[in-house]
């Protein structure tokens, strides 16, 4: 124990502890719990029953009564503790309730009914998941629905930003035309353009194409991104003209040179491209608020807010469905995060 | 899998090399640029000019051509306040009172994030161990969508929620109803969003402390320069360009709060979380009394605070540049 005290508490250069390593380990820990406990408290108590969520002081993990099936009854009965009348305790299972009495049979005899003021019972509980917050609104709500229309959206915006941008991008880094200047003057004005400024004609606009409680309305205006042309042009800038050159006294076509030379060259750069694009579409939610009105078509973020604002909130649903649409995230994050992470601190992408 | 995809290309290659053929290399250029011009042209920058016309008309048609033409009313009735100070003064008071919460939330919002984000990096700029992991201990928030984001601290802050069992451990204190409270309604949705975004601000400034020549900092030691001083006049001084960045990156994105605090508090008790964007959403699609026109005036004022801001960013950014082109 002593060894591994001195291992964990050595620090480098055998210098003694100063007040800004307490103070910084301080914060990491106190980080570490602040950043992560309100996500796994939710995963928590998104295995709760119903009954479990309403308690208060409420219990940190999923805890479930146990439930008996007794001879002569067609449903599983609840199993207490319950201490009797004189003193003893005993495991009985609940037949009825009556104001603050309650109606017990012992499950090996069932034949006799014993009656018990409810402040003398406790419920026998066990550790157990509510598996069936998770299954539940996949059969009985549109949220199967919802999770396809998020891939949908997730994975047709993520293709299009691709093949779109990085045509532009190629277009922009490797030739020379004249107005060159002018469309990357026009592409960096508009990199400031926020939805919430534009959103009311914007709206005028999708409804005019139609496009109105559709997918693609919610598509469409997010593929053109500003940050996406960038990314991949400062990457295409490095790859070498004579690449190209070479490309072309072998009569290789344009296009052939983008999908044939420049595409594999600037893989690294989209992907990283495309890891943005699929968090930043996944998580959506204002657009596609304004564009889907019909809920047969609303994306996860849209469903699990109007499910969430309605006045009798069903929180063991909602809370399994945010575990759900945490997920996608939550693998970016601990497979990909340094890519995301490398691509901030480089180019200040958000 | 890939032979679709080559065929498919191959085939496109035919006609492209016509193209090609008749409009030469620029063509080529233009052609590449096509898809992403039109898009960019339809989705952005139109929308951004008739924004300006469609602030000038009234009614609740979506069509611009069936809009009727009102000149200047909307900002008149934005801006008709017997006291300017005094939201409740003005016929448009929830657009002021909207924008007197965004400021307030802006102010408090950024000074603390930036404190946060910069305590943040310098501890994740020591010596310790295992760097990148808690590195993405800050950053998880940033991945989560702002829906999610809320109804995590929705959950937290209600009743039989997470804040209440810890003070009830603690102190033995009755549970109460955080988001029902206007000032703590308001507390928490800067919390929140300080809580969602922190990470990303702290890596930028991570990279900036990065940034700093290490000999800088060994030739302090070698001089027996306190801590304290290494810090005011080595490390924030360098880092100065980078926190100005910051500060005006965390400003524009701070006007524009709205998902995660409309899924927590949809912008109440009362008006008390009601942000802009929330207002010009509200104006435009959602509220009984819809007003596209007047929707449209108060983004045009807001989309003016946020150009005087990006100006400033980019100036700064430039002379960064200048600087380290020096």
């Amino acid at each position: 124990m002593g060894r591994i005290a001195e291992f964990i508490f050595r620090r480098r250069g055998g210098k003694g502890w100063h007040w800004t390593d307490i103070v910084t380990w301080v914060w990491l820990i106190g980080g570490l719990i602040i950043m992560f406990g309100p996500a796994v408290w939710l995963a928590f108590s998104s295995f709760k029953t119903p009954q479990a969520l309403a308690e208060f002081p409420p219990s940190l993990l999923p805890y479930v009564t146990q439930t008996v099936q007794v001879e002569g009854y067609d449903k599983p009965l609840q199993l207490y503790d319950a201490t009797l009348p004189d003193g003893s305790t005993a495991e009985l299972a609940q037949v009825r309730r009556i104001g603050v009495i309650a109606q017990l049979v012992d499950p090996k005899a069932p034949g006799e009914i014993v009656k018990v003021n409810i402040k003398d019972l406790k419920p026998v509980q066990s550790i157990g998941f509510a598996t069936e917050n998770y299954t539940e609104p996949f059969v009985h709500f549109d949220f199967l629905r919802y999770l396809w229309n998020s891939v949908f959206v997730t994975t047709m915006a993520t293709l299009i930003t691709l093949v779109v941008n990085s045509m532009a991008a190629f277009a922009l880094s490797k030739y020379k035309f004249r107005g060159q200047s002018a469309v990357m003057l026009v592409i960096l004005a508009t990199l400031m353009v926020p939805l919430g400024v534009i959103m009311v004609p914007l709206f005028s606009i999708i409804n005019a194409l139609g496009l109105f409680n559709n997918l693609w309305g919610v598509i469409l205006p997010t593929v053109a991104t500003p940050t996406g042309v960038f990314l991949l042009r400062q990457y295409m800038l490095t790859i070498p003209d004579e690449l190209i050159d070479a490309a072309r006294m072998d009569k290789a076509s344009e296009w052939l040179i983008y999908w044939r030379v420049v595409l594999p060259l600037a893989a690294p750069a989209l992907a990283v491209l495309a890891i943005f694009s699929v968090v930043w579409r996944w998580n959506d939610f204002l657009w596609p608020l304004i564009v889907l009105s019909r809920s047969s078509l609303y994306t996860l973020q849209v469903g699990l807010n109007v499910y969430a604002g309605q006045l009798n909130v069903q929180w063991q649903f909602i809370l399994a469905m945010t575990v759900v649409t945490m997920i996608p995230v939550v693998v970016v994050f601990v497979f990909l995060q340094r890519f995301i992470t490398t691509g901030i601190a480089g180019a200040g992408l958000k | 899998m890939l032979t679709p995809f080559k065929l498919v290309m191959g085939l496109i290659d035919a006609p492209l090399r016509a193209l090609q053929k008749a409009a030469g290399l620029n063509g080529m250029a233009a052609f590449f640029l096509l898809p992403n011009m039109a898009i960019f042209g339809i989705f952005v920058l139109l929308p951004l000019v008739i924004n300006f016309v469609y602030s000038l008309t009234g009614g609740t048609e979506i069509f611009l051509p069936q809009r009727q033409f009102v000149g200047m009313a909307q900002y008149q009735q934005i801006f008709s306040c017997t006291n300017y100070l005094d939201p409740n003064s003005c016929i448009e008071d929830t657009f002021w009172i909207a924008a007197r919460n965004t400021a307030l939330f802006v102010i408090i919002q950024v000074t603390l994030m930036i404190a946060v984000a910069l305590i943040t990096a310098l501890v994740l700029n020591r010596d310790i161990r295992g760097r990148s992991f808690w590195r993405a201990v800050f950053f998880f928030p940033v991945l989560l969508s702002p829906v999610v984001t809320g109804l995590i601290w929705r959950w937290i802050l209600q009743r039989q929620g997470l804040l209440n069992l810890i003070l009830y451990d603690a102190f033995g204190a009755s549970p109460a109803t955080w988001l029902a409270d206007r000032n703590w309604a308001f507390t928490a949705t800067i919390g929140v969003s300080i809580w969602a975004h922190l990470g990303f601000y702290a890596l930028i400034l991570l990279a900036g402390l990065q940034a700093i020549p290490k000999d800088l900092y060994e030739a302090a030691e070698m001089d027996g320069t306190r801590p304290a001083r290494v810090f005011w006049r080595i490390t924030l001084p360098l880092l100065a360009p980078n926190l100005l960045v910051v500060v005006v990156l965390a400003l524009i994105r701070a006007v524009q709060i709205f998902d995660e605090v409309f899924v927590l508090t949809a912008g109440g008790p009362g008006t008390s979380t009601l942000y802009l964007i929330q207002y010009i959403y509200e104006k435009g699609f959602a509220s009984q009394l819809r007003n596209p026109g007047l929707a449209a005036a108060a983004s045009i004022l807001m989309g003016a605070v946020l150009v005087v801001l990006t100006l400033l960013q980019l100036w700064f950014s430039r002379s960064r540049d200048q600087k380290e082109a020096k």
